[in-house]
């Protein structure tokens, strides 16, 4: 169990270490935060969204271990020692990942509040299978409420990247 | 949305939980996948002064193949159920309801454990493993006991375990069923609760059933088994006369409420068509 420290006022908080992108971070965190507001108020990776904060919109998703989960249902304790991917942690080398290129060629983009949700719910779809059809596209991104009603774009989006047809900056 | 603060203990071994749970009582909540005890917590519903988290009980995530039975770690995620190869081979009936649960997200944190102990009529997966003759381990400080999972539910989010017990294992016996089925019918194709649902399992011989189960979810204050159902179809040629007649049994022995979700008349009249859709893909298909 992650070691506790008590300061002087009687508050107990955690010492956890947090895998995120690629980047330890050892730090504090009360038994009751939520892995989505550290990832936003202590570690400033902003990208990941509050909504519905009760596991229903998918705009909190991250990967935790490479598996898509909404971070508003993670306690940051239980988070200790695993390996979390937001969507800071998506583009590589400074380019943007396959999917996030293929979502603005797609305009798959409308106000982008559930965009980082969709990015992660789509990315973990195409490494456990490169090769989705549309429903199974559909169904990963079930969990990502897009209330611009953008889902036709993005589905194309994420078809186009399984099938190698993005260009890149071709807008 | 705040959660409010709690003691947390994270245990390393069953015993080490036991212990936690028999000192602390009714003070102690455990949590495993926490998409219902945050929820809970953060609309108000839920305050425990202590949490006991599940976390490092990998031992309690383990699916696998004994003599005589399958058995599944109380704390196997959905998802885990969904992917499995032993399950989809044996019993595919189980990953496909496991698959209906929720979103991927959701499924890929809640437990199996966690939505049987909560004991809410809606839960996908009670059903169709009280048609798979399913049983339960409950772990405690004072030893440990197993029921069938028909036995644990008595009410509308009331089940018979003790406080300071886990749900540690589930267990379903090797068995002569020749098909399997949940049938689910929600709002919206995903991430939905149920408006009704039927599970069933099915002993096909020659062209009569030999044993049945049916078993309904959303239809009543618990999952419920339709017994009347079930007898009306034994020994008797199969047929989809047979088969409407038994749904219709079934409609009659539910008791749905009306909610924001569906009217009691209208569930009652899903569950005829469920429990017939059901039992036919059962017979024709095995476990599906």
């Amino acid at each position: 169990m992650a070691q506790a420290i008590t300061d002087k006022d009687g508050v107990k908080r955690y010492l956890i270490t947090l895998n995120v992108n690629g980047d330890a971070h050892t730090i504090l965190v009360k038994g009751n935060a939520i892995l989505t507001n550290v990832l936003r108020d202590q570690l400033d990776l902003t990208g990941t969204k509050k909504g519905c904060e009760l596991g229903d919109c998918g705009s909190c998703t991250v990967l935790l271990d490479g598996k898509p989960v909404d971070s508003c249902l993670v306690l940051a304790v239980e988070a200790d020692g695993r390996q979390i991917t937001t969507i800071e942690g998506v583009m590589e080398n400074g380019r943007l990942d396959a999917i996030q290129q293929s979502m603005i060629n797609h305009a798959a983009v409308q106000c982008g509040y559930c965009t980082p949700g969709m990015v992660l719910s789509a990315k973990a779809l195409l490494t456990r299978n490169p090769h989705p059809n549309e429903q199974e596209v559909r169904e990963a991104i079930s969990g990502n409420l897009c209330r611009c009603t953008g889902y036709v774009h993005i589905v194309e989006a994420v078809l186009a990247t399984a099938q190698g047809r993005v260009t890149p900056d071709d807008h | 949305m705040y959660v409010p603060d709690f003691e947390y203990h994270a245990p390393n071994t069953v015993a080490e939980a036991c212990a936690i749970l028999a000192e602390l009582g009714d003070r102690a909540t455990v949590l495993a996948g926490g998409t219902d005890v945050l929820h809970k917590m953060k609309v108000g519903k839920l305050a425990p002064e202590h949490l006991v988290s599940l976390k490092n009980l990998d031992e309690l995530r383990e699916i696998r193949e004994e003599p005589g039975r399958v058995v599944i770690g109380a704390l196997a995620s959905h998802n885990q159920i969904y992917t499995s190869q032993l399950l989809q081979r044996r019993y595919l009936s189980l990953p496909m309801a496991a698959h209906t649960m929720a979103s991927n997200q959701i499924c890929n944190l809640g437990t199996v454990g966690g939505n049987i102990v909560n004991g809410v009529p809606s839960a996908d997966l009670p059903p169709i493993l009280i048609a798979l003759d399913a049983s339960i381990r409950l772990t405690s400080a004072k030893g440990e006991r197993t029921m069938p999972l028909e036995d644990f539910f008595w009410g509308s989010a009331q089940t018979r375990m003790e406080p300071g017990e886990i749900l540690t294992e589930i267990s379903i016996p090797d068995q002569q069923t020749t098909g399997s089925t949940y049938l689910k019918f929600g709002l919206r194709r995903s991430g939905a609760l149920a408006v009704a649902a039927a599970a069933v399992s099915v002993q096909v011989s020659g062209d009569t059933l030999h044993a049945v189960r049916i078993v309904l979810a959303s239809a009543a204050p618990t999952v419920l088994r339709v017994a009347d159902a079930e007898r009306s179809l034994i020994g008797r040629r199969i047929d989809d006369e047979l088969l409407a007649e038994a749904g219709q049994f079934a409609a009659q022995a539910s008791r749905p409420r009306d909610s924001i979700r569906g009217s009691a008349e209208y569930r009652k009249n899903l569950v005829g068509v469920l429990t017939k859709r059901a039992l036919k893909k059962a017979i024709d298909e095995g476990h599906a």
